[in-house]
């Protein structure tokens, strides 16, 4: 019974941390490839469940399609937030560019609350309902679908970036931006895109998260955590971010069931704090990347 | 048609607004040929290139006067990655391999010098110019040694099907063998696939060796120009650049240079 408990607990850790998860690569790709600390993701990340809230109820729009607008509205704010705000600044002392991006979130919050006030909402369900069992364990319907969306969109990411040619040119890019340059690579449009998917990433992570815990315009403040994740797992890795997720999510619920509410936060920020000691440049970080 | 792939002339070059590199160059390369840019340290060979492929403005460069032509059209307003998919290939000093990337992917990212053309080179004649990439294909090219990396940084302009070569010091940090495999493949390049280059240099002997037309640089500008030949004869040019004082004739070899460079380094 004791094992059944813990069993359920882990596998409900394991879906919160699959958002994490999955907002983090979002992050990761940003880094990777602009070496922006992009603070504005949980508020990226919100602006992404607004958009799909205002089509899906504000507009009465069928499911699939607000979630497809949201998506597309998620890729655009994050083409635009490049071109416009991050561009210009690319070059310069990257603590200006990390200001930015804090004063970045706060434009966002600010705008969703003019447009949809900042009373907390829920979203329209649209995850089935029926429960679901592994074994003898019972897992939430919502956090365990989107769990399986968050890992096949993960995956689906890990083999773009693997094989496809637009994957190459990014590595590329991340990797050398002048030797870049020299391959012909329109880095430029590199950035565009690394910033487009992110958005795109954050908002389906949004639709997710608020569709499991509503939304509410504090609800950016999960980037917090996020943040913490992609630094445990490293801030140029992938996969990093995947494993440091899960990790993290599982830890927190673990520690939100056996300690008490109060010690998630604690415990997540206690292993920032053990991973900073001894591998400051994170789990399976590039080892001469920049520290936090 | 004009014979002159790239014409450069009479460029300024001042970084960060206030450091002067390049003072008033001037060079040209024909069609197909090899054309050496030899110079000390610091002289301003590197920059010479990196203007000319227009990246200057990823090291707060700026060119503040003069032309530079390449076939035929003024470089100023193509970006870097569209000169690349003019035909405009450059290959870093360092090599700058992805280090983090296969070699077959390092060979996929070069591939976008190709977008907006169709060619015929594929990754198997880059692989027939160097089998040694072909049997390391699926390693990190970071693993690989520095003649592989620098087979695999020409390899991967090859791969453009350009119609000039920028290369910057090719022989930086390889042994004397593998100097003269790596220039004996570039003259082949150059041969086979007709495709104008822009050699620089600190390795005098054997860029001359290959080259039609040679310009030695000094601080930011040709001080002495002319086919390998004359610059050979010119007692200046022994000296300084061979490493042969005026008498004793042909007897040189690598080893010397290497004498001659440490005895400098030293002396400095």
């Amino acid at each position: 019974m004791e094992w059944l408990f813990f069993f359920e607990v882990s596998l409900a850790g394991l879906g919160f941390g699959a958002l994490y998860a999955l907002t983090a690569v979002a992050f990761v790709v940003i880094y990777k490839a602009t070496r922006v600390i992009n603070l504005a993701m949980g508020e990226m990340l919100m602006f992404g469940a607004y958009l799909f809230f205002g089509f899906a109820a504000g507009m009465a729009l069928p499911v699939w399609l607000a979630l497809v607008l949201a998506l597309l509205g998620g890729a655009l704010l994050g083409l635009g937030l490049e071109r416009i705000v991050i561009r210009p600044l690319l070059g310069e002392n990257p603590i200006s560019v990390f200001m930015v991006t804090i004063g970045l979130s706060s434009v966002l919050v600010g705008l969703v609350e003019i447009i949809w006030t900042a009373t907390p909402r829920s979203l329209p369900d649209f995850l089935p309902s029926d429960p679901i069992f592994i074994g003898d364990a019972f897992v939430a319907p919502k956090t365990f679908w989107s769990f399986v969306i968050a890992a096949v969109v993960i995956g689906v990411f890990l083999v773009l970036f693997r094989f496809w040619r637009g994957g190459v040119a990014l590595r590329a890019t991340a990797s050398d931006q002048g030797a870049a340059y020299a391959m012909g690579i329109n880095v430029p449009a590199v950035y565009s895109l690394s910033w487009g998917l992110a958005g795109m990433l954050a908002a389906g992570a949004g639709i997710l998260l608020g569709s499991v815990a509503g939304i509410s315009s504090e609800m950016g403040v999960f980037g917090l955590t996020v943040l913490v994740v992609v630094i445990v797992g490293g801030l140029d890795s992938v996969l990093g971010a995947l494993v440091a997720g899960l990790f993290i999510g599982w830890v927190e619920s673990l520690a939100g069931v056996y300690l008490g509410g109060e010690y998630e936060h604690l415990m997540t920020f206690i292993i920032l704090m053990v991973v900073l000691l001894l591998r400051p440049w994170g789990l399976f970080g590039t080892r001469e990347i920049e520290r936090l | 048609m004009d014979d002159r792939i790239l014409d450069v002339s009479n460029i300024e070059v001042v970084y960060n607004h206030s450091v002067q590199v390049l003072r008033g160059l001037s060079l040209n390369v024909p069609r197909g040929e090899i054309v050496a840019l030899l110079g000390s340290n610091g002289a301003g060979k590197s920059t010479t290139l990196k203007a000319i492929a227009n990246v200057l403005f990823l090291e707060d460069g700026e060119r503040s006067s003069g032309q530079i032509r390449f076939d035929g059209d003024a470089v100023d307003h193509r970006p870097p990655h569209r000169l690349v998919r003019d035909g405009l290939c450059h290959v870093m000093e360092g090599r700058r391999v992805f280090e983090d990337l296969t070699v077959e992917e390092n060979l996929i990212a070069a591939g976008y010098a190709r977008s907006g053309r169709g060619t015929s080179v594929t990754r198997d004649l880059v692989y027939e110019y160097f089998p040694q990439l072909y049997s390391r294909r699926r390693s990190l090219a970071g693993y690989l040694s520095g003649g592989e990396q620098q087979m695999l940084a020409i390899g991967r302009g090859l791969l453009g099907q350009p119609s000039m070569m920028l290369l910057d010091e090719p022989s930086l940090g390889l042994s004397p063998m593998l100097v003269e495999e790596i220039f004996t493949i570039i003259a082949r390049i150059n041969r086979e696939q007709e495709v104008a280059m822009l050699l620089v240099e600190q390795n005098a002997n054997v860029a001359l060796a290959l080259a039609s037309y040679g310009y030695i640089m000094e601080s930011g500008r040709v001080v002495i120009d002319g086919t390998p030949e004359k610059l050979m004869a010119d007692d200046d040019v022994r000296e300084f650049y061979l490493g042969s004082g005026g008498s004793e004739g042909e007897g040189k070899s690598y080893r010397d240079v290497k004498h001659y460079k440490r005895r400098k380094r030293w002396l400095s």
